[in-house]
């Protein structure tokens, strides 16, 4: 309650979405589990989505971070369809995109630019991405 | 439906004001974001989501609104997918709300109902919106009613409210609804005891799902035999015969009550992953409120409605100043140790903060009594 609290009656909601074909969401499941527990409101999207699907949960849900979960080396086709999709829906500038699972050193820059705030890869602490959401959620909505 | 429609002949509502009136606008021009903002005030209280409620009320009214209860695992969620598919074929929009719990500890809460909205992907005429309990008291139900309100204002022409049926919480939610759906597994007969309990008072429509399984038919059996004892609440008192006889004059008894043509609660069999049995369900719903309509119980459930709420309402603002008051006066916590200490005791301490509001209230209506 403490958290929730702190932040003036506001609670944290995050879409955790696991996009495209691979069909490993145990870390999804984990971080889902470490949000709850971090007093955030979580939406799990379930496996095998395709981008619009998740645009769709991400503006119905209206949530203030979505974190994307990719294991399978898709990312550079499938996070800047979602982030087309938030944008044709305004949705774009006040939502904290995350990319967690198996991303190459080559391809973090590409998907910073795209407008990803942060990636975390395997082995991350728990608690740095909770900070790091509690740091970076937006604010003035 | 009617206001939002640009080429409605209604006389037009007032224009949105205030410091929100852009994001009503958005919403009663169809813009999904909009609206998807609006629950999020709503939900959070966010300063000013009583203005955005209080304009909307007005564009309310046209929707359909049925609430879905029942222990968890009864298949409420595919059920209620499919509902919003077979809406959708008649052509129909869909709004749902899906409560789920969340922790007392640390107010989090994982909304798990999405998952199963499977065959409405990537249709923007299904709003589907998860909503937590964030354990709040009797907030719950304003909350969801809010969001109904946004939805119905919207546009939508069928809103469903999804909640899992554990607590007094969730009952009250779902008795913002028009009509209100029960869920019952086959087999488990801990459940229809369950039902005893309470949730059978409220269920208008009953529904035994996975109706494929065993003893499926079974519990659709104890399910009528309940729902007929209910009938007459004299019957349970009368602790001797059950008759057949008994039941027509107690029945006639009941009529010449005034109480003409009850509702009979309805029992419906389906099996919500392959879609069995839902186009009766959506058929029983549409009885259940064509009935509502025609024996003018729909105007007189709306008044029970919001005069519930406005109590609600009442009850969470005169909590708040009092929490003020005794803020004022150092605090509940020194309050209590006051009478810890036998410098006091509770009922002083009452009298000590309310005598001074009853005496603002009697003042003021006394103001309001010569002014005329």
């Amino acid at each position: 309650m403490s958290t929730q609290q702190e932040r003036d009656g506001r609670t944290i909601r995050c879409l955790i979405a696991k996009v495209g074909l691979d069909g490993h969401d145990r870390g999804a499941h984990v971080i889902a589990r470490a949000f709850r527990d971090a007093g955030f409101e979580v939406i799990y999207s379930g496996l095998h989505r395709a981008p619009d699907e998740i645009v769709q949960a991400a503006v119905q849900e209206d949530v203030d971070v979505l974190g994307i979960s990719i294991l399978s080396g898709a990312h550079n086709t499938l996070v800047p369809k979602i982030v087309d999709g938030l944008e044709e829906y305004g949705a774009f500038e006040d939502t904290l995109l995350l990319v967690g699972g198996i991303v190459p050193d080559e391809d973090r820059e590409k998907l910073k630019e795209l407008g990803v705030a942060e990636i975390f890869g395997p082995g991350t602490p728990m608690e740095e991405t909770i900070e790091f959401v509690e740091a970076n959620v937006p604010e003035d909505r | 439906m009617t206001s939002a429609d640009p080429d409605g002949v209604e006389s037009p509502s007032p224009e949105p004001t205030g410091q929100h009136a852009a994001l009503i606008r958005d919403l009663l021009d169809g813009r999904h974001r909009a609206l998807a903002r609006v629950i999020t005030k709503i939900e959070n209280r966010a300063p000013g989501y009583r203005e955005i409620v209080s304009q909307l009320h007005d564009h309310t009214g046209s929707a359909s609104v049925v609430g879905v209860t029942g222990s968890p695992g009864a298949g409420k969620s595919t059920l209620v997918d499919k509902l919003a598919e077979a809406y959708r074929d008649r052509g129909e929009t869909v709004g749902v709300i899906a409560v789920d719990p969340s922790s007392p500890y640390t107010g989090g809460a994982v909304l798990g109902d999405r998952i199963r909205m499977a065959s409405n992907v990537g249709d923007m005429d299904v709003f589907f919106r998860s909503m937590s309990a964030r354990g709040s008291l009797g907030g719950l139900s304003t909350a969801t009613s809010d969001a109904v309100k946004a939805l119905d204002a919207f546009g939508k022409d069928r809103i469903v409210v999804e909640t899992v049926g554990a607590g007094q919480n969730e009952v009250d939610v779902v008795k913002t609804a028009e009509t209100v759906c029960v869920l019952v597994q086959p087999g488990s007969g801990d459940d229809v005891q369950m039902l005893k309990a309470g949730i059978l008072e409220i269920g208008d429509v009953f529904v035994v799902n996975k109706a494929d399984m065993d003893g499926a038919s079974r519990t659709v059996a104890e399910l009528e035999e309940m729902l007929h004892m209910r009938e007459n609440p004299v019957k349970n008192l009368n602790t001797g015969h059950h008759g057949p006889v008994g039941d027509d004059r107690l029945e006639a008894a009941s009529l010449d009550d005034g109480d003409e043509a009850a509702w009979d609660p309805a029992v419906v069999e389906t099996v919500a992953t392959e879609g069995d049995g839902v186009t009766e369900l959506i058929e029983t719903f549409d009885e259940h409120r064509e009935w509502l309509v025609d024996s003018g119980k729909l105007d007189e459930q709306a008044r029970t409605r919001y005069a519930e709420e406005i109590r609600q309402l009442l009850r969470a603002d005169t909590a708040a100043l009092l929490e003020d008051v005794l803020a004022e006066r150092g605090g509940v916590d020194a309050l209590a140790g006051q009478v810890v200490d036998r410098e006091t005791d509770p009922y002083a301490v009452v009298e000590d903060v309310m005598g001074p509001l009853r005496d603002c209230v009697a003042e003021t209506d006394a103001d309001g009594g010569e002014a005329e």
